[in-house]
């Protein structure tokens, strides 16, 4: 089989729909990295769970996510109360009730109730974000807070062993069985040669929706310049009077909402496993490093790239598809790293 | 006997060791053994890479591939014996460590483990992708190793080959850690400038331990697919490649047999974990990457070090470790003779954009003088100071020593003249003992490599460094805070530490940045002596000094800078009454 027009505009379609979802992991890598030095490697697990959990409410059943919300929120909630042994205060133990405990019970009594109901696609797909992105508020808590001011390479580590717990938790809440939900809107339309779903359309319209959103977000409002003051200098920022704290949580529950919004999008499109999201995630990497780990358009740009690259050596090499992509990003690293600024590691 | 007491855990580890598969235990103890010498190797190999050296790698796994496979190949397909690939199979892992370190030793900061990261899955995937490794399904029927026509097919018979391969490894890694090349790799992780400035090749360092660590990665694939007797790409993936940093990091990243205790905690707990683990919570839920996951942030949280201090502590402590008094001297380089010109700075200039720090700057330091350089906050010294020493380059003019011209050289270059040098910011490895710190400094002074510093036969040179280290500290009087780590001293002794080192170079010229700050009054006199002292003796020093007092009564020659601009040298006497020095000092008309 060779290269034709009609294949040639079906791989760049293909490769516009995933670089598009891999753009919005890409962004969100570049968020946490930005504000927290966190290299957020759990982020494909946050897609697969998205996925998995968006299928299992298709087909009416309640997924294991808001019990393993409710797992997070007490592990949580236990360690903030061995944080505070010493010296406990009644207001903050009644916030961290209720949000560590009455959020996550909430989010289980609704998914509960609302599951059977065979409601529309988009109150389902809306669910599934709603479960998955308070994740990131007990994964940060839990995982990260306690390490802000470690280096980026123990942040990293970290970073995996998050990766391996979550993978692991996915396996068991999810099984091995691969899951693939059904379309936000199944139509389709054909313009010239090209078919295209209202699936890929929605993917490039959320895309650039959360785009534009992030934008006004960390331009026109408060909490996102205080973000970006975390970004330039942790400590100046808070010397000015912003809690990193509380914009560290803000960019890991960003994050957690995208990969959420990720998975809704992704699912429909191909099947997903409980480990099938590491792989997603880290093509998001490759177009975060691609941006220098920094610019967000430069990042947006490249994860088109990876996508295209991607579709046209699954066409042309499709057993070399994934040494291709990964290969790709050594030299760009190298490049990258003798541009940096080199400066002494402690 | 008492004094190798701390001998005996290692000992007794491996009469343990020895008598293990004699002993009636349940077969699975032995491939748990042996699993765990196997991990051991690359996790000793990570030690060496990421907890020293300062380098992550999540790719290990792919060199024990290279090991397996090529074994492999060579043994199904063309009748190699098992032994005879051993060598082949680490020089292929050395092979293609090479380029691969080359390209990501220069990956800087959070980079190289994302590269790693990259490479470990190119090469994973390109494993099960290649028809002559057999794709998915891999090589069966791979010859077992044999001692003398007897071959090693149980699981017992290999546990020796296994272990004497480890031991080795680790008693070779130690060696190599506690040499003059092991030196310069402790010192890759924060205090390259300072090691740059003494001599050693930093991009080198980071490369044999990017070797080293794939050597004994491809070493462990070799025995695997000689216990295996099969392999295929799964062993080799990005999983493995965690679960060996994760080792590390139980361990302990900086500890080598913190190496085979973390690798020894992990198996164990797998093991445990896969037997227990589904009569607790039902049948095919495999809940180890949880708990593996959950460990590896719990001991980044609670213990950063990993838990094998704590194991450390148990153990009896080491006795103090004596100089070894060596019968040799170290060459001693001949001095220029006093009053010609040492170093020759000539219309030096630096910009930083349009920013002049330094502006047509020209002074001399002759053989056997002290000179000072001094100005007000601002005025350019220090980077007059980069500009001699290297780590600023000149946007025009020259800086010369002894007629040659060291523009461009880089600090490592411009060590080999002689020219040592002290930080104003003191750069010293806090970990390493005050006597290794010194004995940074006199690495241009020996030539022992890897190979030699591996097996142990750089011992009559070690003896010479630590000696010569153990002179210069007692010259500075330092003596009694020999043995223990530099980052126990004060900031004053740690400057005097920093001399301590630059005079283990055998300089001809010493070059001190603002070596009396933060010392006592007492201490300032007694640096004033020991500096007299070395002037008497032939070297020359050059100094950026902010405390007049002590530049003053010492120097013979003064320099002083205003704005980056030369306002005034000379006698310190006649320099004092400069009027353009007063100005720029107290301010008024110039």
């Amino acid at each position: 089989m060779h290269l034709d027009a009609t294949i040639a505009t079906f791989l760049i379609q293909d490769g516009l729909t995933n670089g598009a979802v891999y753009a919005l992991l890409g962004l969100a890598i570049v968020l946490v990295f930005s504000v927290t030095r966190v290299i957020f490697i759990p982020q494909g697990e946050f897609v697969a769970y998205g996925a998995l959990t968006l299928a299992t409410l298709d087909a009416g059943n309640v997924p294991g996510t808001p019990k393993l919300l409710l797992c997070f929120g007490v592990a949580a909630f236990l360690l903030d109360l061995w944080s505070w042994r010493r010296d406990l205060k009644v207001d903050a133990l009644a916030r961290n009730f209720a949000l560590n405990l009455g959020l996550p019970l909430l989010i289980y009594g609704a998914v509960l109730y609302l599951a059977p109901l065979q409601l529309p696609s988009v109150i389902r797909a809306l669910m599934t974000v709603l479960i998955i992105a308070p994740m990131g508020l007990y994964v940060y808590r839990i995982a990260y807070r306690p390490l802000a001011d470690a280096s980026v390479l123990v942040l990293l580590i970290t970073s995996v062993g998050v990766h391996l717990a979550m993978l692991g938790l996915g396996l068991i809440f999810f099984g091995p069985e691969g899951l693939r939900a059904t379309p936000l809107h199944d139509g389709s339309f054909t313009m010239g040669p090209l078919l295209v779903t209202a699936q890929s359309v929605l993917i490039y319209l959320t895309t650039i929706l959360i785009m534009v959103a992030l934008y006004f977000f960390f331009e026109k409002t408060l909490l996102g310049k205080a973000l970006r003051a975390t970004a330039v200098n942790r400590l100046g920022a808070r010397l000015v009077g912003v809690r990193t704290q509380l914009t560290g949580v803000t960019a890991f529950v960003l994050a957690a909402t995208i990969a959420a919004v990720s998975g809704v999008l992704m699912g429909p499109i191909t099947t997903i496993y409980y480990d099938t999201g590491f792989l997603i995630g880290l093509k998001g990497f490759v177009a975060a490093i691609l941006g220098g780990m920094g610019s967000f358009p430069v990042t947006a740009i490249a994860a088109i790239g990876v996508g295209m690259v991607e579709s046209f050596a699954s066409f042309f090499a499709s057993n070399y598809k994934e040494i291709i992509v990964f290969g790709l990003i050594v030299p760009v690293l190298i490049w990258l790293s003798i541009d940096a600024v080199h400066h002494e590691e402690e | 006997m008492i004094a190798n007491k701390h001998l005996m855990p290692g000992i007794a580890a491996i009469v343990v060791l020895a008598v293990l598969p004699l002993l009636p235990v349940p077969p699975f103890w032995i491939t748990l053994a042996n699993n765990v010498g196997l991990a051991s190797l690359v996790a000793i190999g990570l030690v060496l890479l990421t907890g020293v050296g300062g380098l992550t790698s999540f790719g290990q796994a792919a060199f024990c591939g290279f090991g397996a496979y090529t074994t492999a190949v060579l043994t199904t397909a063309h009748g190699f014996s098992p032994w005879m690939t051993l060598p082949v199979s680490l020089l292929i892992g050395a092979a293609v460590a090479v380029p691969l370190g080359l390209m990501t030793v220069r990956l800087s900061g959070h980079y190289l483990p994302l590269g790693t990261i990259a490479w470990g899955l190119a090469i994973y995937y390109l494993f099960g992708r290649i028809e002559m490794l057999g794709r998915y399904d891999g090589i069966t029927g791979i010859p077992p190793l044999n001692i003398a026509g007897y071959p090693l097919l149980s699981g017992q018979s290999i546990f020796y080959v296994i272990w004497i391969f480890v031991i080795l490894t680790a008693i070779g890694a130690q060696n190599l850690l506690n040499s003059r090349i092991g030196r310069g790799i402790r010192a890759l992780r924060g205090g390259g400038q300072a090691a740059e400035a003494f001599g050693v090749n930093i991009e080198r360092a980071k490369l044999i331990v990017f070797i080293f660590a794939a050597i004994v990665a491809a070493l462990s694939g070799w025995l695997y697919a000689h216990m295996q007797r099969s392999v295929n790409s799964t062993p080799f993936g990005l999983n493995m490649g965690i679960e060996y940093m994760l080792m590390a990091v139980v361990g302990g990243s900086g500890y080598i047999w913190g190496a085979i205790f973390g690798s020894a905690f992990v198996l164990i707990v797998k093991e445990i974990l896969q037997r227990v683990m589904p009569e607790l919570v039902g049948s095919g839920i495999n809940v180890e990457m949880v708990v593996f996951g959950i460990l590896l942030v719990a001991i980044l949280q609670l213990a950063r070090n990993g838990l094998w201090p704590m194991v450390a502590r148990l153990m009896p402590a080491k006795s103090q470790r004596s100089i070894p008094t060596s019968v040799r001297k170290l060459a001693k380089r001949t001095l220029a003779p006093p009053g010609s010109p040492l170093i020759k700075v000539d219309r030096a200039r630096k910009a930083f954009g349009g920013l002049v720090a330094v502006s047509d700057v020209s002074f001399e330091v002759k053989a056997g003088q002290i000179v000072g350089l001094i100005g007000p906050n601002g005025a350019g010294k220090s980077t007059t100071f980069n500009l001699i020493t290297g780590i600023a380059s000149l946007t025009s003019g020259s800086v010369s020593y002894q007629g040659q011209p060291l523009t461009g050289n880089s600090p490592r270059e411009i060590a080999k003249h002689g020219i040592a040098r002290t930080f104003q910011h003191a750069k010293i490895l806090p970990d390493m003992s005050v006597l290794e710190n010194v004995a940074l400094g006199a690495h241009l002074r020996g030539s022992a490599g890897v190979f030699r510093s591996f097996l142990r036969l750089d011992r009559e040179e070690e003896a010479t460094l630590l000696a010569e280290a153990a002179y210069q500290l007692d010259r500075v009087g330092l003596s009694q805070y020999r043995d223990r780590p530099a980052g126990d001293l004060a900031l004053g002794q740690i400057r005097i530490l920093e001399i301590a080192r630059a005079l283990a170079a055998d300089p001809t010229i010493l070059l001190l940045d603002e070596p009396a700050a933060g010392l006592r009054h007492g201490e300032k006199q007694e640096l004033a002596t020991l500096l007299n002292k070395l002037r008497q003796e032939g070297v020359s020093v050059l100094l950026v000094e902010h405390d007049m007092g002590f530049v003053m009564g010492l120097v013979d020659h003064l320099v002083v800078l205003d704005f980056g601009t030369l306002i005034a040298e000379g006698r310190p006497a006649d320099v004092r009454r400069h009027p353009a020095v007063v100005a720029a000092y107290l301010g008024g008309v110039a």
